[in-house]
């Protein structure tokens, strides 16, 4: 039994490698493809330029952001963590008691209440 | 030297596994052998969702075609059909440019990132009865974890361009990401437990009744969160081309290009796979031993298609209506659903702690009540804000307009 996870997770651990090869290989292939001549490779200032709709940019990519990003950021890191507690908890929901369905209840609960102190300091508008 | 797969093996269902493993076992060591029948059908499934990709192309601007009233591309070969060779061809001649100042590693690291994740999530969609490269036990939290690594790609790719499009881009898609990913995860909660299992193809069995019915607020969340997350139309903001050119990948040209886009559409394919999975019964239908492939395809042909038909039809949403449909709308139902599938299993399992297929439809016909009220009172509700007046703006709204640009 225990020998198959490590066989399925072997097989999961090659096809990590696979699945980096075939982007890597692609890439690879546009390189030799530039060697052969097939595609042109020849930069100039003008190429490189970043793209602005044909204006010269003006200053660097880096302006203000509206910190409404920020604030969702935090709200994802309410419900992210819980994750890790809530999937053990619901394969074997089935066979438990009352128990953990009470306890489950208060600590979803916990966590509405931050959500919804978020959402009534407005903190889910976009403004 | 022979080698024959043990019976208790979980690969041991899998005949084109097996009969692969028993022939290369016949002249090379075990462990050898299982890696090449390993090989053999990552080489299947890999190949399998690159022509997916290339079919897709076609088949999304054909229907768009059609459904605008359009002939959609018709040139090469039958009904169009070679045109993602001529594209591919075209892409792999254009020249790759990096742009003046860009974060050159960081630049060129992206395509891989991007492609990764979407390969790595086939690795555990059972296709056929028996038939993934791995049946992990733990296959629901997989797909999440490993489809959430795109956030990565897009992030970077948007830093790295020295582009101020891409990095707007790369903001909004990560905000978008960012918060579709907390129902998602929530929906898929109460597939498992009325699953009682992780691992995709322990979900496929436990379908008597297909989860459509069982969970259909899970399903609809589902399916917006992963359009959400794959920057499809009614969420593509991230890319919206009227808006920010093209958004994070506005810097990449030539092959880099053609990667990112073939993830992009191979991620469709592989959420409409995990949808046909985890909804759809998978490969299950009439005759399921020898035509559950064929099942698998028509399904994911279907949910494709609804794909395709949703991105025909919604206009893209504004930023704020994006955040406010998940946070609130999306948030909401999936907490209900989770506390609805948690006390009808409690009240259904009766004394031997399984669900049978009748407790099935009774919670089929439960929750899909409890949908419609859903949508109703939601309707309700952002009707009621429509209608509210709108207080005057302050007077100091003068950089309105620049602050909606990102």
């Amino acid at each position: 039994m225990l020998e198959n996870y490590f066989r399925q997770y072997g097989l999961a651990a090659i096809f990590l490698l696979v699945a980096f090869l075939v982007p890597v290989g692609m890439l690879a292939g546009s390189w030799v493809f530039s060697r052969l001549g097939v595609r042109p490779a020849k930069p100039s200032p003008v190429k490189d330029a970043p793209y602005e709709c044909g204006m010269e940019p003006i200053g660097g990519p880096w302006n203000r952001f509206n910190f409404r990003y920020y604030a969702y950021a935090l709200l994802f890191v309410i419900f992210g963590v819980e994750v890790v507690f809530l999937y053990p908890w619901a394969v074997r929901f089935i066979q438990m008691e009352l128990f953990a369905l009470i306890e489950m209840a208060i600590f979803i609960l916990v966590l509405a209440a931050a959500w919804a102190y978020a959402w009534r300091k407005g903190d889910l508008e976009w403004r | 030297m022979s080698c024959r797969l043990a019976a208790d093996n979980v690969l041991y269902g899998n005949p084109l596994f097996r009969w692969v493993y028993d022939l290369a076992g016949s002249a090379l060591p075990c462990w050898l052998a299982y890696i090449i029948a390993g090989l053999v059908v990552m080489f299947i499934v890999v190949n399998g969702v690159l022509a997916g990709t290339a079919v897709l192309t076609w088949a999304e601007r054909k229907l768009l075609g059609r459904f605008q009233n359009r002939v959609g591309p018709n040139r090469w070969g039958p009904f169009g059909l070679l045109q993602p060779m001529a594209d591919l061809v075209k892409l792999l001649t254009k020249e790759n440019l990096t742009p003046k100042g860009a974060d050159r590693l960081v630049f060129n690291l992206v395509p891989i990132l991007m492609m990764m994740p979407t390969l790595l999530v086939v690795a555990v969609v059972p296709f056929a009865m028996n038939t993934a490269v791995a049946d992990l036990s733990i296959g629901v939290l997989y797909i999440l974890a490993v489809s959430s690594l795109t956030i990565l790609a897009i992030f970077m790719a948007g830093w790295s361009s020295n582009n101020r499009f891409a990095l707007f881009g790369a903001a909004r898609g990560v905000a978008v990401l960012v918060s579709y990913e907390v129902p998602v995860v929530l929906s898929l909660l109460g597939v498992v437990m009325v699953a009682g299992s992780m691992s995709l193809s322990g979900v496929v069995e436990a379908q008597a009744v297909p989860f459509l019915l069982v969970q259909p607020i899970a399903l609809f969340v589902f399916a917006a969160g992963t359009s959400a997350e794959l920057n499809r139309t009614p969420f593509d903001v991230a890319e919206g081309e009227s808006e920010i050119v093209a958004g994070y990948h506005i810097e990449y040209s030539g092959i880099k290009f053609a990667i990112i886009q073939a993830s992009e559409f191979g991620g469709t394919i592989t959420a409409s796979a995990v949808i046909v999975t985890l909804f759809l019964a998978g490969w299950q239908g009439p005759l399921a031993s020898y035509l559950g492939w064929l099942w698998f395809l028509l399904k994911l042909g279907l949910v494709l298609f609804l794909f395709v038909w949703v991105r025909a039809t919604y206009p893209r949403l504004r930023t704020d209506q994006i955040m406010a449909f998940s946070w609130k709308f999306l948030l909401s139902i999936s907490l209900i659903n989770l506390l609805a599938t948690s006390l009808e299993i409690y009240w259904l399992r009766g004394a031997e702690r399984a669900l049978t297929t009748g407790d099935l439809w009774i919670m089929a016909l439960m929750n899909l009540a409890i949908a419609a009220a859903c949508l109703l009172v939601a309707g309700r509700l952002s009707q009621a804000k429509v209608r509210r007046v709108r207080p005057p703006l302050p007077v100091a709204a003068s950089g309105t307009a620049a602050r909606e640009a990102r």
